[in-house]
């Protein structure tokens, strides 16, 4: 298992309180929640059964930043080898949960 | 331990317990305090099928319906569910849930039920027997697994060192009488003097599920009763 | 009106349909992270429900009890907090007495990886499920999920008042596969899948009665089915004596046509 954390700063904070969760923790699947975080930061946490992929990674979140630029949020994801392109799928399935929740 | 020994250890010669291929049933009585107790159980580890559970249930029937309040003592030996298509055809986990019900109800109707496992018990063989008693005791030399660590590694494709490894500290993985002492599973094992054993499990055994709670107290499985109780709490 | 899959569905997403909208109050949810630690230990994947949500909601306006397994993590397999989750929901609901406890069941059985804690584990889930049924709350199980339910689940099953399951459902003890290894492909081969289903699949059980109730594969036939069993006069079905005379009666002749048949 290998884990991965990235804090970026944001400029949109969420105002939803209630966690939201999508995805399940399944061979080429992954589960992740999203949450009230620390103020100003998008913290991410990644524990991946699927080692040595760091680079990509951090491009999946930082594009996924990039778009949503959320702060006060905080992301945990448990993956079990999902392509990034299921990550990206996953990510953006749960930032439409909190789409109508931002100030 | 044969089963024929046990009974002679518990009963001396005072026991009218039968083999009937794998099923054993029959009476006994306790010498020191003249109380009766129904018999009920399997020898040979055996395998678990339909016939078999049917036949236990059925002694187990009998009991509530001609001996109100008498204690039962179930004495397992498996190897755990017969592995059978026709089995499964036939509706396997029906009888045993079924044999799990007849114990459950002969609880209820305050029968003490006492499960012990004198030899083995193995994957879900004793879930809807010994399991299902007021509490399930065993004598040290039992065995009591789920699956040996090799098949383990096998199945679940992890390490066999990973497993023998951690089993030294933690008694989820491995087989061991004493691991699910540990875990509550098992009330306590019987030695020494195996009538007194007896008496003292007829009298003092929880007729509520005490086993959360024991696994808790004896560290071999800490988190179970905590959640229950934040389930609770909730 | 559109069928959705319910085998296709995840544990969260059957809830959000089946219950009344809206009604579902998860108790501790995957926020809290109550997880195994004994997967972290082997290096494993945890889910942050550890494969089960439980709470309270609403079906059909009756206040109910609810469990769903999420069969795609570690095959639905009954492990220590999972485990104890479902236990502690079925001793709350003596507590508190819902109309009905309603399990959405999909499970492999023991969670291999948590041995003899999925064991016990499963052993006391029976007994809650009993000691609810002694208290007249009617304890209903859906069973239509790919991986089936199967082992000690599939005895819980076994243990509750009613059962619905749809063709795709598979309810069972051993799995095919773990049946071939033991006896050979003769005996059962694991990977005829008609055989299979002729074996332990909705439509078999539902014709031996093994299962009261066949529904389509989608959700709203699953909840229409189970707002029906939670409603009807008879949703409680006491464990007594006659009742399992009766049970016995029947096994023992399915038993005894077998054997003239063979």
């Amino acid at each position: 298992m290998e884990t991965l954390r990235y804090e970026l700063r944001g400029s949109r904070p969420v105002k939803r309180v209630d966690p939201v969760l999508v995805g399940v923790v399944a061979s080429g699947n992954l589960e992740v929640l999203i949450e009230a975080g620390v103020p100003g930061l998008c913290v991410f946490q990644i524990e991946t059964s699927a080692r040595g992929f760091g680079t990509i990674w951090e491009a999946v979140i930082r594009d996924f930043h990039e778009r949503h630029d959320f702060a006060g949020t905080r992301v945990s994801i448990h993956d079990m080898g999902a392509t990034p392109a299921v990550v990206s799928l996953r990510l953006e399935q749960a930032a439409s949960s909190l789409a109508g929740d931002l100030r | 331990m044969d089963w024929q020994t046990l009974a002679r250890a518990l009963f001396g010669e005072a026991h009218r317990i039968r083999q009937d291929g794998d099923l054993l049933s029959g009476e006994a009585v306790i010498e020191e305090t003249g109380e009766p107790l129904g018999i009920v159980g399997t020898t040979n580890h055996a395998p678990i099928g339909v016939a078999l559970a049917l036949a236990q249930a059925r002694i187990v029937l009998d009991t509530i319906a001609k001996y109100p309040g008498r204690s039962i003592l179930l004495l397992v030996d498996t190897q755990g569910q017969q592995l059978r298509r026709q089995d499964e055809l036939l509706g396997i986990n029906r009888a045993m849930a079924h044999l799990g019900c007849c114990i459950d109800l002969a609880r209820r109707r305050g029968h003490r039920v006492i499960g012990l496992v004198y030899d083995q018990a193995l994957s879900g063989g004793f879930i809807t027997s010994g399991l299902i008693a007021d509490a399930c005791y065993a004598v040290p030399e039992a065995e009591i697994r789920v699956m040996r660590i090799p098949a383990m590694a096998r199945v679940t494709k992890l390490p066999e060192g990973l497993l023998t490894e951690l089993s030294k500290s933690n008694p989820v993985f491995a087989p061991g009488v004493g691991n699910y002492v540990a875990m509550g599973g098992v009330r306590s094992l019987w030695q020494g003097d195996l009538r007194a054993c007896l008496i003292d499990a007829l009298e003092s055994a929880p007729t509520t599920d005490e086993r959360a709670r024991d696994g808790f107290a004896r560290g071999g499985r800490r988190l179970a009763h905590r959640v229950i109780d934040e389930v609770l709490a909730a | 009106m559109s069928a959705t899959s319910y085998a296709e569905c995840s544990a969260r997403q059957r809830l959000a349909l089946l219950l009344d909208a809206g009604s579902f109050e998860e108790w501790l949810p995957p926020a809290m992270r109550v997880m195994s630690p004994h997967l972290a230990q082997l290096s494993v994947p945890c889910a942050f429900d550890d494969g089960i949500a439980i709470g309270r909601a609403r079906l059909g306006g009756h206040e109910i009890f609810v469990a769903a397994q999420e069969g795609e993590f570690m095959g639905g397999g009954v492990g220590e907090v999972h485990g104890a989750k479902l236990t502690g929901l079925l001793m709350r609901a003596l507590r508190d007495k819902p109309a009905a406890v309603l399990l959405l069941a999909e499970s492999g059985g023991v969670r291999l990886h948590e041995a003899n804690a999925g064991l016990i584990a499963v052993s006391e889930v029976m007994r809650a499920v009993l000691d609810v049924r002694a208290a007249g709350i009617p304890v209903v199980s859906l069973i239509g999920g790919s991986n089936g339910c199967f082992g000690g689940m599939g005895i819980v099953a076994r243990c509750t008042d009613r059962i619905v399951m749809s063709e795709t459902g598979r309810l069972s003890m051993s799995g095919p596969e773990v049946i071939e290894a033991s006896h050979g492909v003769e005996e059962f081969d694991s990977k005829d899948r008609a055989l299979v289903w002729r074996t332990t699949g909705g439509k078999h059980r539902f014709a031996a009665g093994d299962c009261d109730e066949l529904v389509d594969d989608d959700v709203q036939a699953f909840r229409n089915a189970a707002i029906a069993a939670i409603s009807r006069a008879d949703a409680s079905r006491p464990v007594v004596l006659d009742a399992l005379e009766f049970e016995h009666a029947m096994l023992s002749d399915r038993l005894e046509t077998a054997a003239l048949a063979a």
